[in-house]
């Protein structure tokens, strides 16, 4: 880092106009939160809108309260949590070793093609009836849903990533005879790693809707479950809690992934 | 002879049908010698390096190597950039499995000797597209290749970049006793940087002719200032029939 005093009176500005650009847009951001929630409380609070089927804030935070008092609050989240994150990891890793078979043999690669594209394009949902069947109602229905709707999306990725290396590189490496382990872990690698970083942000949002959908079709607990259930008794406030909640961990979840690419890919 | 074509033949094979690259070419490379070969483009240049690097197998003829450590220059550098300058110039050995410190020793001090003292610790984005290609040449001969192949490796670079790479490469191949087979389309060049220039004939490739160039002290820039210049270019370039 240089010194401030070296710099010019002109970059002193161009600084300063950047840092003036970046707090208008964080200020507007927030500014245009406050403001929809505000609106939201004064059309329930006016009765402009009826709170009954709209919620409001207010009637969030009590049930949220509400929630935490009997100790149902972190119970539900932690459950979704879990599959989500379990869902995640095993999506990611498992799609991630999948494509390194794939890469690794030509002819695997050929063979499974069309079946990845079908998995793919198949509504996952479709199969619920048979996972409940095959796998109960318990928490190994959500999370295998979970897996289920990330993995070939990690797998694609992952696979094109390792697909788009440079060719010169390859060629490089072909004649300073690496063999096939070597490319992978010296080059391929290492050279799709900002591809792995864009597949894990896919995945987060991917992760989320599979547990969900899991908790939809089938749970007992979760914030799926709660939004099911708050439908069912026509407990709105229930739903959008459970909803705002859920916008809450998505988006932190998608900041850490986002955080793990800006260090990686320094 | 450091390498020797007899008579080879090559031909690619393609859904949409064969085609012939290379009939009956037939060349040598003495130890030592900085060799150059031109062609019209399309004409199986690459193949030859690729061949003489046995990356692929000809179809007929046969090929000698004197030794098999030979190290490959491509158009672009191929460095990685997220390793650094130092990490990069390792590269090669790490894929022989050399981890020694001697070896290492090596490299850098070769690193060293050329200037590239200041850079090792950098990542190859911050060095200028010259810099860049001194560093791969010092990859290739850090990993101890006595002939080195190079395929048009000035030819992404900007033509003022390219004249000073081109002379830097050749005093640094010369200064070390590397043989080089250097492949372009550039007859210029060809004639500034080689002790001798393969003349080939459009696809399939033969050897229309060769020649022995001898004028000037060897450095690129003396022969392009030499009067033969003119002349030799000429002579190429109606072998060439352009």
């Amino acid at each position: 880092m240089k010194n401030v005093h070296q710099y010019s009176a002109g970059h002193i500005a161009f600084l300063k106009g950047v840092r003036r650009k970046k707090i208008i847009i964080w200020s507007a951001r927030l500014g245009l939160l406050v403001a929809l929630i505000g609106l939201w409380e004064l059309c329930a609070q006016l009765e402009l809108i009826d709170p009954f089927v709209t919620s409001s804030p207010s009637r969030v935070v009590a049930t949220i309260g509400e929630l935490y008092a009997t100790g149902n609050l972190f119970y539900h989240i932690g459950i979704t949590l879990m599959e989500t994150l379990i869902g995640f990891f095993a999506a990611v890793i498992l799609g991630y070793a999948i494509a390194v078979a794939l890469w690794l043999s030509d002819g695997a690669r050929k063979i499974f093609e069309p079946y990845i594209v079908v998995l793919n394009a198949l509504p996952k949902i479709a199969l619920g009836p048979l996972i409940i069947i095959w796998m109960g109602t318990g928490y190994t229905a959500i999370i295998f849903m979970t897996i289920i709707v990330s993995i070939i999306v990690c797998i694609m990725n992952t696979l094109t990533g390792f697909l788009q290396v440079d060719g010169t590189m390859l060629t490089l490496m072909r004649a300073l005879g690496a063999n096939k382990r070597q490319t992978l872990t010296k080059l391929v690698i290492p050279a799709s790693l900002p591809q792995l970083m864009n597949t894990l942000k896919v995945a987060v949002g991917l992760a989320w809707i599979g547990s969900i959908m899991g908790e939809y079709i089938v749970s007992r607990a979760g914030l799926g479950y709660l939004i099911v259930y708050g439908g069912q008794v026509f407990r709105l406030d229930l739903v959008m809690t459970a909803t705002i909640i859920l916008c809450a961990l998505a988006g932190a979840m998608y900041a850490v992934v986002a955080l793990i690419e800006r260090i990686v890919t320094k | 002879m450091m390498l020797e074509f007899k008579d080879v033949d090559y031909t690619y094979h393609t859904l949409s049908g064969e085609t012939t690259a290379l009939k009956g070419l037939t060349f040598g490379i003495e130890r030592g010698q900085f060799v150059s070969v031109i062609g019209p483009s399309g004409c199986g240049k690459t193949t030859i390096l690729s061949l003489a690097a046995g990356l692929l197998q000809p179809t007929g003829g046969t090929i000698e190597r004197e030794g098999c450590d030979c190290g490959y220059m491509l158009q672009r550098d191929a460095l990685f950039p997220w390793r650094t300058v130092e990490q990069n110039i390792y590269l090669p050995l790490e894929i022989r499995g050399e981890k020694s410190a001697e070896a290492k020793g090596k490299a850098v001090a070769l690193a060293e000797k050329y200037g590239l003292k200041d850079f090792l610790g950098k990542k190859p984005k911050e060095l200028s597209g010259g810099m860049r290609q001194r560093v791969a040449l010092i990859r290739t001969l850090a990993a101890g290749a006595e002939l080195l192949l190079l395929d048009e490796p000035f030819s992404a670079l900007d033509y003022q970049t390219r004249l000073e790479v081109c002379d830097d490469v050749q005093a640094i191949i010369k200064n070390e006793h590397k043989t080089a087979l250097l492949v372009t389309h550039d007859i210029s060049e060809a004639i500034a940087l080689s002790d001798k220039v393969i003349v080939l004939s459009a696809r399939p490739a033969k050897v229309v002719a060769e020649h022995d160039i001898t004028f000037g002290d060897g450095t690129p820039k003396s022969r392009r200032n030499s009067g033969q210049f003119a002349h030799t270019f000429e002579i190429l370039r109606d072998e060439l029939g352009i």
